[in-house]
């Protein structure tokens, strides 16, 4: 598969009074054409971080660019001036963010909102673009269309204001949408709705998506990838199924329990991961999950974990997996 | 299971906008059994947290009763609910906002006790603070730190501390874990369970996340609208929902399981959930349903058991089952 976005040992860091956060700490992964990656984490361990620098918004300073390549379409976007930039934003690469209750703008009609993006970057009647806003809400399937654009975004919902930032992110036929969260604040049933169009538009517009997100529901429901990140670093990627069912790193397993399914018996407790992510002010030496996880080895302490190959597509980091380990069972923590 | 711990009947609350009447809650009953937790699920703007809050007597209620120990609480004066009060605590969605950043953890959990006086030394009520910090996992190290020093997880335990401090029989938890990580999520949700066994609480629990409310509650309300659509014990009405409501929510609970998610069949709603404002006679949810009659326009549905245990307000439960 042709690869539509690559990154490749992307360091990012914020400069903050009491010292350097690194926020992302060497991270690679791709995008395949037509292709969804989820990325997966707890807050605070980089994923909109990663996001957010793929279409360069990060605030800069604090933030800054430690080292690494983001090549779309094997272009390098860390090169690019802002005024380049201003042509791939929104045009090539789009984004939906978590809140739609404050990314539109009250003031403006929304019919104005979703065809700003289209004005910047083609030249466009008046009419041509009532046109198209009315046809792009019509795409995401807000009732009455004509009616709606000349509202204002307090008078939508929030579901409708997600469909809104779907259609504002979809208008100039993006080959790369970036999904911050997109359905977080929304309720299960309006979750679902979403969720569906997404895919629907997805198929008719041939793109790619980097769904960002902390509900393994989702994942498991959008994906074909999964990137799972731990404080800055990613521990696992790969095939949705292979990860679900055959994880391979502590921390995916871990998460994988946490959440109950409609299953299991209420009898049995959670299987809580104890303690809160390392503080990255100060990152650890060795591998960052090694205060929580409960089979920590000694060596874990000390060095970075290397990735392992367990397949083509997937791989994790983690002593435990590395080729030259002894094979041993059992989960309790062996620190010799 | 026991008897009622408390007993809901009727219960409203309007709040007066612009337009007309805010039908928040629109006429709730059910009982709470000592030992149990009863969830309570629904979507935003359905209710479920002015129904937490109401019962608490936070806000006052229109219309209806909350019977505890024999007596109707609205109807106590100041005084004698402030006594009641002690039996009724609650538990916050936001563990960031619902501590005073300027207070020590050990004067926020101190603070019910320096109310209520529970104590008559200084040792006595610093005793009863440590304790109450390790019941709920945290260490004496912590009482003299500020909110803004703990995480997320953290607060909410000191959140539960403050909320056991005066020994209640009752506990209405509204959100307790929607602003958490998962792997958090699960500590709290644990250590919940694990107070209930240990000190015999019952616990109302409010949220949205239906899977977390399945798997800690031992029977669920559905609320839609300011009704509540149906009421039934937890495993039975996640296997078996009669409700057209019930269905299409639960239906559209992602599942973690690639395998299964894919081939789900989701019963997708049409458009949003109307506004509470001024509500129309007749079911609430009839402009979304797909098996509405012109009764359902006319007459709004009493919930009413149709089988053993299971509450259902909907004309047509009867054909569901």
């Amino acid at each position: 598969m042709e690869n539509i976005l690559e990154i490749k040992d992307l360091k990012i860091s914020f400069k903050t009074f009491f010292g350097e956060v690194e926020a992302v700490r060497g991270i690679n992964f791709d995008v395949g054409k037509k292709e969804t990656v989820a990325i997966v984490g707890e807050s605070g361990c980089g994923k909109s971080v990663t996001a957010n620098s793929i279409m360069q918004l990060l605030p800069m300073p604090p933030a800054f660019f430690k080292g690494g390549e983001i090549l779309f379409n094997g272009e390098n976007l860390l090169n690019k001036t802002e005024k380049e930039m201003q042509k791939i934003r929104g045009n090539k690469i789009s984004m939906v963010f978590q809140d739609p209750m404050t990314s539109l703008n009250p003031t403006m009609r929304i019919g104005d909102q979703i065809v700003e993006g289209l004005k910047k970057h083609r030249k466009l009647t008046a009419k041509e673009a009532e046109k198209k806003a009315i046809e792009m809400l019509e795409l995401v399937s807000v009732p009455q269309p004509e009616k709606r654009v000349k509202q204002y975004p307090h008078e939508f919902s929030g579901g409708m204001r997600q469909r809104v930032m779907i259609a504002l992110a979809m208008v100039c036929t993006p080959e790369l949408l970036i999904a911050d969260e997109p359905t977080t604040a929304l309720d299960v049933t309006v979750q679902a709705q979403i969720l569906d169009l997404m895919k629907k538009l997805q198929d008719k517009l041939d793109m790619s998506i980097i769904l960002i997100t902390h509900d393994l529901g989702v994942v498991a429901d959008m994906s074909d990838r999964i990137v799972v990140m731990y404080a800055g670093q990613i521990v696992e990627s790969g095939l949705t199924d292979d990860i679900f069912k055959n994880p391979h790193h502590p921390y995916t397993k871990r998460l994988l329990a946490s959440v109950p399914s409609l299953d299991m018996s209420k009898d049995e407790p959670l299987h809580a991961i104890d303690g809160t992510p390392p503080d990255l002010y100060i990152p650890p030496k060795g591998c960052a999950f090694y205060d929580r996880c409960d089979r920590a080895l000694k060596i874990c302490k000390d060095y970075m974990p290397e990735s392992t190959q367990h397949s083509d597509t997937h791989c994790s980091s983690c002593w435990l997996n590395h080729p030259m380990a002894q094979k041993v069972n059992g989960t309790e923590r062996r620190e010799a | 299971m026991g008897k009622p711990l408390i007993s809901a009947r009727n219960i409203k609350k309007y709040f007066h906008v612009g337009e007309g009447q805010l039908k928040a809650v629109d006429g709730i009953s059910f009982d709470i059994y000592e030992g149990e937790t009863l969830g309570l699920v629904g979507e935003s703007g359905c209710g479920k947290s002015t129904a937490g809050r109401t019962i608490m007597r936070l806000y006052e209620p229109t219309e209806g009763e909350l019977i505890f120990n024999g007596k109707n609480i609205y109807e106590l004066p100041r005084k004698e609910m402030e006594e009641v009060r002690k039996n009724f605590q609650m538990i916050f969605q936001d563990p960031y906002a619902c501590l005073n950043p300027r207070m020590t953890v050990e004067d926020i959990i101190g603070e019910p006790l320096d109310i209520h006086k529970t104590y008559k030394t200084k040792e006595e009520r610093r005793e009863r603070i440590i304790e109450l910090l390790e019941l709920v996992g945290l260490g004496e190290e912590h009482a003299m730190r500020f909110p803004h020093e703990f995480s997320g997880g953290q607060r909410q335990r000191i959140g539960i501390a403050r909320a056991l401090a005066l020994n209640p029989k009752f506990i209405i938890c509204d959100e307790p874990i929607s602003a958490l990580d998962v792997s958090i999520q699960a500590q709290v949700v644990n250590l919940l369970k694990e107070l209930q066994n240990q000190l015999g609480l019952t616990y109302l629990f409010i949220a949205h996340d239906l899977s977390m409310v399945r798997y800690i509650s031992d029977r669920v309300g559905v609320m839609y609208l300011g009704h509540i659509m149906e009421l039934g014990e937890s495993e039975e009405l996640y296997q078996n929902p009669i409700h057209p409501y019930t269905r299409a929510l639960l239906s559209a609970i992602p599942i973690p399981n690639p395998e299964i998610q894919r081939g789900r069949h989701r019963i997708m709603l049409e458009g949003d959930v109307p506004s509470p404002i001024n509500p129309k006679e007749g079911c609430r949810f009839v402009d979304r349903c797909a098996y509405a009659t012109d009764k359902c326009r006319q007459i709004t549905p009493k919930l009413e058991e149709i089988k053993e245990k299971r509450f259902v307000a909907c004309h047509r439960a009867k054909e569901f089952i």
